[in-house]
């Protein structure tokens, strides 16, 4: 009988049915990192259990890392313990941890892909909802909680239930100036911040086929802000020619048996789903949000929605947003003064994201009153960036070069905005606070999209910005 | 050498209403507060920047009105708990002496998150939400429940139906929310499926 991905990955790696009705899922790999990891760690000191597995367990350090001052110690005292204890777990239980002197350190969900760790047909866990960045190479990835670490350090195991399947696909092409970041605003906008409750995403047609895996990590990292927990693209040549050579990548022979497995994992032609949704690709438009959460967005043309015109049940939450955010209702989103532009995340924070990023300022200076800097998703982008000399294209125009981590998406470092700076943002959520100052407004979109407003101290609309000629890059 | 944990059929005590639809993780517990290697305190900063916020309008958050202190069920509205997978959410909630959330609706990971630590979630119609909802704030004295067993929950005179996932409605009542042991039993059962995935066995 045809299935989908979900359905074979999940048969593959289910253990057995539990008592309650979940399923017991063996997890291929475990990525850690140093927030959502210490108590869980401590829980299995406590009861004396091993770590199961410690050869499919990876870390790393980036939510807390400083991206200015790296050596250590770290000046904040917590911010060292917790790195800290994480090397010492790691020590401890024999787990293979990317550190800052490793020169592999990073945003988890950007090294695991990197390394070649991330492969189709897996099943994937991390202590952090956007682990559904992996499934953009088809495998099932689950964000999940400390006490869920827990579990999969002491048994390699989860209990699931199975979610239902949508897809979504996207035909026809892209226009210009329209990015993977547009493509999920868009659909989420589309489908609703909890549209996605209880679903796999399944991401198909034109547009997903033609993206770069670069790309498909993008969308499939927003599936979390869209409700759904796992989102995927099928594995096809893109994916396998993405994988070859990467460190953790079988070789030889054994890579050709690898390919072979990975492309039988696709969903089958026939395969049926609980829902399917489709969009027009050149319907897209760069999308900018407006609002508190990642589901109040609009085209940038476009202007914020009217309260008053709105179904009831949106209005209180329409009313919420355009109070924190200082807006008027009706008001165009372009024209917006910025007063910080920040690229990176582990949604926008790869190679690709920062040549984007890099062809808009070239040749331009970031405005005067405004704050830009740029986050390499991790230590090997920052390297790659800068043999291309893309960290001077950003210097030269004004924006601060800095080190990877997870920076100013989360500001669980010393990077975040102050009082009620309105922030031009390339990473995932609007959330108020979100940002590290608890009055500190959000704007998400692309990382071209925030060069440009960057650039012009205002919002902007990509297709209108007087880009140079791709040969001054 | 499953252990088995205390077996959760209901939860009961005063309400506490927190309004407002999509309230995410970041707003229940700033990320700040996950500077942190254990869960200790975390109750101190729930909904922090909330509360703060309101404080300089001249407006009180229901987890500072006095009437709400001692509080066991609370209730909300849809899509609670969305954002992050920090369980340090849920873990805020529950110790601040929250044993039972009933709501519209709630994101998959905060919902999975509040189970593993035997917090209790339902969820009812918006309409039936709000009859409780406006029971408590008309008398927040009025005992509150949510009933597992029944699935029901109650604001005073008003008992309505809720609904939750089998699987973690019957984890909850049976004592085995705390899967761990469960899922390190048999682990032959799991070194037997891993040989059959050819990533972990080498692609021999």
């Amino acid at each position: 009988m045809a299935r989908t991905l979900f359905q074979k990955v999940w048969d593959a790696h289910t253990v057995r049915v539990l008592p309650n009705g979940q399923t017991q899922l063996y997890i291929g790999l475990h990525l850690v990192h140093e927030v959502t990891s210490p108590q869980a760690f401590a829980e299995l000191r406590e009861r004396g259990w091993p770590v199961r597995a410690p050869q499919r367990t990876f870390a790393t350090i980036d939510h807390i890392v400083p991206t200015r001052a790296q050596a250590r110690p770290f000046a904040d005292a917590m911010a060292e313990s917790m790195t800290e204890a994480l090397e010492r777990n790691c020590r401890d239980y024999g787990i293979k941890f990317f550190d800052l002197a490793s020169g592999s350190q990073g945003i988890v969900h950007v090294i695991g892909p990197e390394m070649g760790l991330t492969q189709p047909g897996m099943t994937i866990a991390c202590g952090d909802s956007h682990t559904s960045t992996h499934g953009a190479f088809g495998a099932i990835a689950f964000g999940i909680g400390t006490s869920q670490v827990r579990d999969v350090l002491a048994s390699q195991c989860l209990a699931l239930s199975p979610l239902k399947v949508r897809r979504i696909e996207v035909n026809g092409a892209l226009r210009p100036g329209v990015y993977a970041k547009d493509v999920i605003l868009t659909i989420i906008g589309r489908l609703g911040v909890n549209g996605g409750t209880g679903y796999a995403y399944e991401y198909a047609g034109e547009v997903f086929d033609r993206m770069t895996m670069d790309e498909r990590m993008t969308v499939c990292n927003m599936s979390i802000e869209g409700g759904a927990r796992v989102g995927y693209v099928n594995p096809d040549d893109t994916t396998i020619e993405f994988l070859r050579g990467r460190p953790y990548v079988p070789k030889g022979v054994a890579f050709d048996k690898a390919a072979a497995w990975w492309r039988g994992m696709a969903s089958d032609p026939g395969a049926p789903y609980d829902d399917v949704i489709r969009l027009d690709g050149a319907e897209i438009a760069p999308t900018v949000t407006w609002g508190i959460n990642p589901g109040q967005s609009v085209a940038v043309h476009a202007q914020l929605p009217r309260p008053d015109d709105s179904p009831s049940g949106d209005r209180a939450g329409l009313v919420e947003a355009l109070d924190f955010m200082g807006f008027r209702a009706g008001q165009p989103i372009a024209g917006t003064k910025i007063d910080v532009a920040f690229i990176g995340s582990c949604t926008n924070g790869r190679l690709s994201d920062l040549r984007e990023a890099a062809h808009v300022v070239a040749g331009h200076h970031v405005a005067k009153h405004v704050r830009a800097l740029v986050v390499p998703g991790s230590q090997k982008v920052a390297i790659a960036a800068e043999k291309e000399g893309l960290d001077q294209i950003f210097r030269d125009a004004g924006f601060e070069w800095r080190g990877a981590g997870c920076s100013m998406c989360l500001a669980m470092n010393p990077d975040r905005l102050e009082g009620r700076e309105v922030c031009a943002s390339s990473s995932n959520r609007n959330f108020k606070g979100r940002q590290g100052s608890p009055t500190g407004r959000t704007l998400l979109m692309s990382p071209a999209m925030v060069a440009a407003a960057a650039i012009s101290g205002e919002v902007v609309d990509i297709r209108s910005f007087p880009v140079a000629a791709p040969a001054a890059v | 050498m499953a252990t088995s944990h205390s077996k959760i059929t209901s939860a009961e005590g005063r309400g506490i209403v927190v309004r407002g639809d999509e309230i995410d993780t970041d707003r229940i517990i700033p990320a700040r507060f996950l500077k942190t290697i254990t869960f200790d305190g975390l109750e101190h900063h729930l909904f922090e920047d909330d509360r703060k916020q309101l404080k300089e309008r001249g407006q009180t958050h229901a987890v500072d009105r006095p009437e709400y202190q001692g509080a066991h069920v609370m209730f909300v509205a849809s899509n609670f708990g969305c954002g992050s997978s920090r369980e340090h959410a849920p873990q805020a909630i529950a110790r601040w002496g929250i044993n039972a959330i009933v709501g519209v609706s709630f994101a998959e990971i905060f919902a999975g998150n509040s189970t593993m630590i035997g917090l209790p979630l339902a969820t009812a119609t918006a309409q039936d939400i709000e009859r409780l909802m406006a029971a408590v704030e008309a008398d927040p004295t009025v005992p509150c429940r949510l009933d597992l067993v029944a699935k029901t929950a109650t604001a005073g005179s008003v008992t309505v139906p809720v609904s939750m996932p089998d699987s973690l409605r019957s984890a909850l009542m049976s004592g085995d929310w705390d899967a761990t042991s469960l899922l390190v039993d048999r682990y032959d059962e799991v070194e037997k499926v891993a040989a059959d995935l050819p990533y972990v066995s080498g692609w021999i």
